[in-house]
């Protein structure tokens, strides 16, 4: 496996490691889901961000996050400083993710303060400075003791001043100042043509900047985040995909997560002993991707409900993620091949996921089941199947969303199976080929029709870390469920 | 402090109106020093010192500035007459100040 290639944490760390070696800075956690994966530990402490992005692009969502979390996780209260909406429409608009400001506000661990800036009301008659706005500031921070501070959206600032040059060298003292307040500071602005910011705000936030972004592909919109700038601190440089849901902001951590966790040699039993036999190992490695393809009828799901019902016989717990048929029908199917989902349900053991795979966009799935992963912890997971959410995007979108899957469940130490319809003329897809370079093992399933006689096959086409045949071997379905057939003769063909 | 002798202001022929003006300010700065003479000078030449100055030290009471809503400073509000309005700056312009406070109408 190669390494380097795959990981760019490494490689970003190399400029920094190149110089001096730099202390860490300290970081406050945002509390977001994966923003603090990305971020390496969440936002500089006692500094100043900045959020960029266009309109809609939840520059305010994020940033009210930063807060609300800081508050309820941290310990940490904060000051919401609104220069465009009111406080009761940002009551409104952020109790869509589940947070209930008011009472974060009563129990003074969150003050909304809406500062009007309008320019009719303002003639300007001579130099002027901002004090009036710290003052303000001030207090609003002394009054809950705040550590975290937001301002949104600066942009207004310059909509309500003339003087550009005061106003520049106002905010420049003003970041300084929160610099010296030690809060750890949030401030957003509009995205500019050609530049992060429409003010160039970026040249004045040097620790920190965050930008946002929102696109509709196929009548889908997918919202990204990109970090494109951290002073002193190792951090993601992709694009993240983001998601503004009931319970707040997820971020979906694409590679960062890279090549760290360690490779596991314990073996578990796929439930089929016939077919530990066939992997040289005895079974699939734990934590490991196990692709399963095959023509219609082949026995995919079959495998699968064999893996799922044996761990739930050491009492472990798997989830399956069934994109094509639903519950009942798959507990139906499993039982007339002997295996017996129901009381493996009833006892939580097994949990299924059902969902229709253009229900949401990708995203949406794959953050999905990172929150079920996270809230259930199985130790596998099944995915039935992977083909089912090609139709979803292109071929490289969907590959990218494998990778990042495989990668958070193997740091969780989840054993994947996923199952794949293959065309039964063409034996592998394009779209396999390229999931199937991230599997740790392939096992291909075919119906083979000789003398009028339809047969069964199983091929182990990759087995990492196995001393594995590779024979065609036949498999058959009974009442009893999957048999491997290993004798003498078949032996000799591959 | 010299464009008050620029040009004679024409003088209202109705009954004197009573302006009360508020200086907001932060402390003694330059800046605050320089509005409060402008502004002395302001009402002498042209209200004919029918105005009551009040100066508002936010560092002394910090709380009106959300109160009332003081970002810039120093802020010159004419509380009367009616309707309320806001100036910013030292009032170094004095046309813009005479403008602003609706002393003069602007062009």
């Amino acid at each position: 496996m190669s390494r380097k290639k795959s990981n760019p944490l490494r490689r970003s760390k190399a400029p920094v490691a190149g110089g001096a070696r730099l202390r860490p800075l300290p970081k406050a956690a945002t509390g977001i889901q994966g923003l603090d994966e990305v971020t390496g530990g969440g936002l500089p402490r006692g500094r100043t961000t900045l959020i960029c992005g266009s309109a809609g692009s939840g520059k305010t969502m994020l940033a009210m996050e930063f807060l609300v979390r800081g508050a309820q996780l941290y310990d940490e209260p904060g000051v919401f400083v609104s220069f465009e909406e009111s406080a009761e429409d940002l009551v409104q608009n952020v109790a869509s993710m589940g947070f209930d400001l008011k009472a974060l506000a009563r129990r003074k661990r969150l003050l909304i303060d809406h500062v009007r800036v309008e320019r009719s009301e303002i003639a300007e008659t001579g130099d002027f400075d901002l004090e009036g706005l710290f003052i303000r500031l001030g207090l609003a921070i002394d009054s809950i003791g705040a550590r975290r501070v937001v301002l949104d959206t600066l942009d207004a600032l310059f909509a309500g001043f003339s003087n550009i040059g005061i106003l520049r060298a106002e905010l420049r003292r003003l970041f300084d100042w929160l610099k010296q307040r030690r809060v750890t500071a949030v401030i957003t602005a509009e995205r500019g043509d050609g530049a992060l910011t429409r003010h160039g705000l970026e040249e004045y936030v040097s620790d920190c900047v965050i930008l946002l972004d929102h696109r509709v592909v196929n009548q889908l919109t997918s919202r990204r985040l990109r970090i494109v700038k951290y002073r002193g601190t190792v951090h993601g440089t992709n694009e993240y995909p983001f998601l503004i849901k009931d319970n707040g902001i997820s971020v979906v951590p694409i590679t960062s997560l890279g090549l760290h966790h360690r490779a596991s040699r314990e073996v578990v039993s796929s439930g089929v002993p016939t077919l530990d036999k066939t992997l040289g190992a005895g079974g699939f490695y734990r934590s490991s991707t196990v692709l399963v393809s095959g023509a219609a009828g082949t026995g995919k799901s079959n495998i699968a409900g064999h893996f799922v019902a044996e761990a739930g016989r050491q009492g472990e717990r798997s989830l399956y993620i069934a994109l094509e048929e639903s519950q009942s029908e798959i507990v139906r199917n499993m039982k007339s091949i002997g295996i017996h989902l129901a009381p493996l349900v009833a006892r939580d053991v097994l949990r299924f996921h059902v969902s229709r795979p253009t229900a949401h966009g990708l995203e949406m799935h794959l953050a999905t089941i990172h929150e079920i992963v996270v809230d259930y912890q199985p130790r596998v997971v099944v995915i039935d199947s992977i083909t089912s959410l090609l139709s979803m995007g292109s071929i490289a979108e969907v590959t990218s969303m494998a990778v990042r899957l495989i990668d958070f469940l193997k740091m969780k130490h989840v054993t994947l199976v996923m199952t794949a319809l293959s065309d039964a003329d063409k034996q592998v897809e394009t779209s396999q080929v390229n999931i199937s370079s991230l599997v740790d093992t392939w096992l291909m399933l075919a119906n083979l029709l000789k003398d009028g006689v339809r047969r069964r096959t199983l091929s182990v086409v990759k087995a990492r870390g196995m001393g594995t045949s590779n024979q065609t071997l036949e498999m058959s379905v009974s009442k009893k469920g999957i048999e491997i057939k290993h004798d003498a003769r078949s032996g000799k063909r591959s | 402090m010299s464009a008050s002798a620029q040009r004679p202001v024409k003088k209202r022929a109705s009954a004197p109106i009573n302006y009360v003006l508020c200086l907001y300010v932060a402390g003694e700065t330059a800046k605050s020093r320089s509005a409060l003479d402008n502004l002395k000078e302001i009402c002498r030449v042209h209200l004919n010192g029918r105005c009551r100055i009040k100066i508002i030290d936010l560092h002394k009471n910090p709380r009106l500035a959300r109160d009332h809503q003081i970002l810039a400073l120093p802020t010159l509000v004419r509380q009367l007459p009616p309707p309320i309005r806001k100036i910013i700056g030292d009032l170094s312009n004095t046309e813009r100040v005479l403008v602003g406070l609706d002393i003069k109408s602007g062009k």
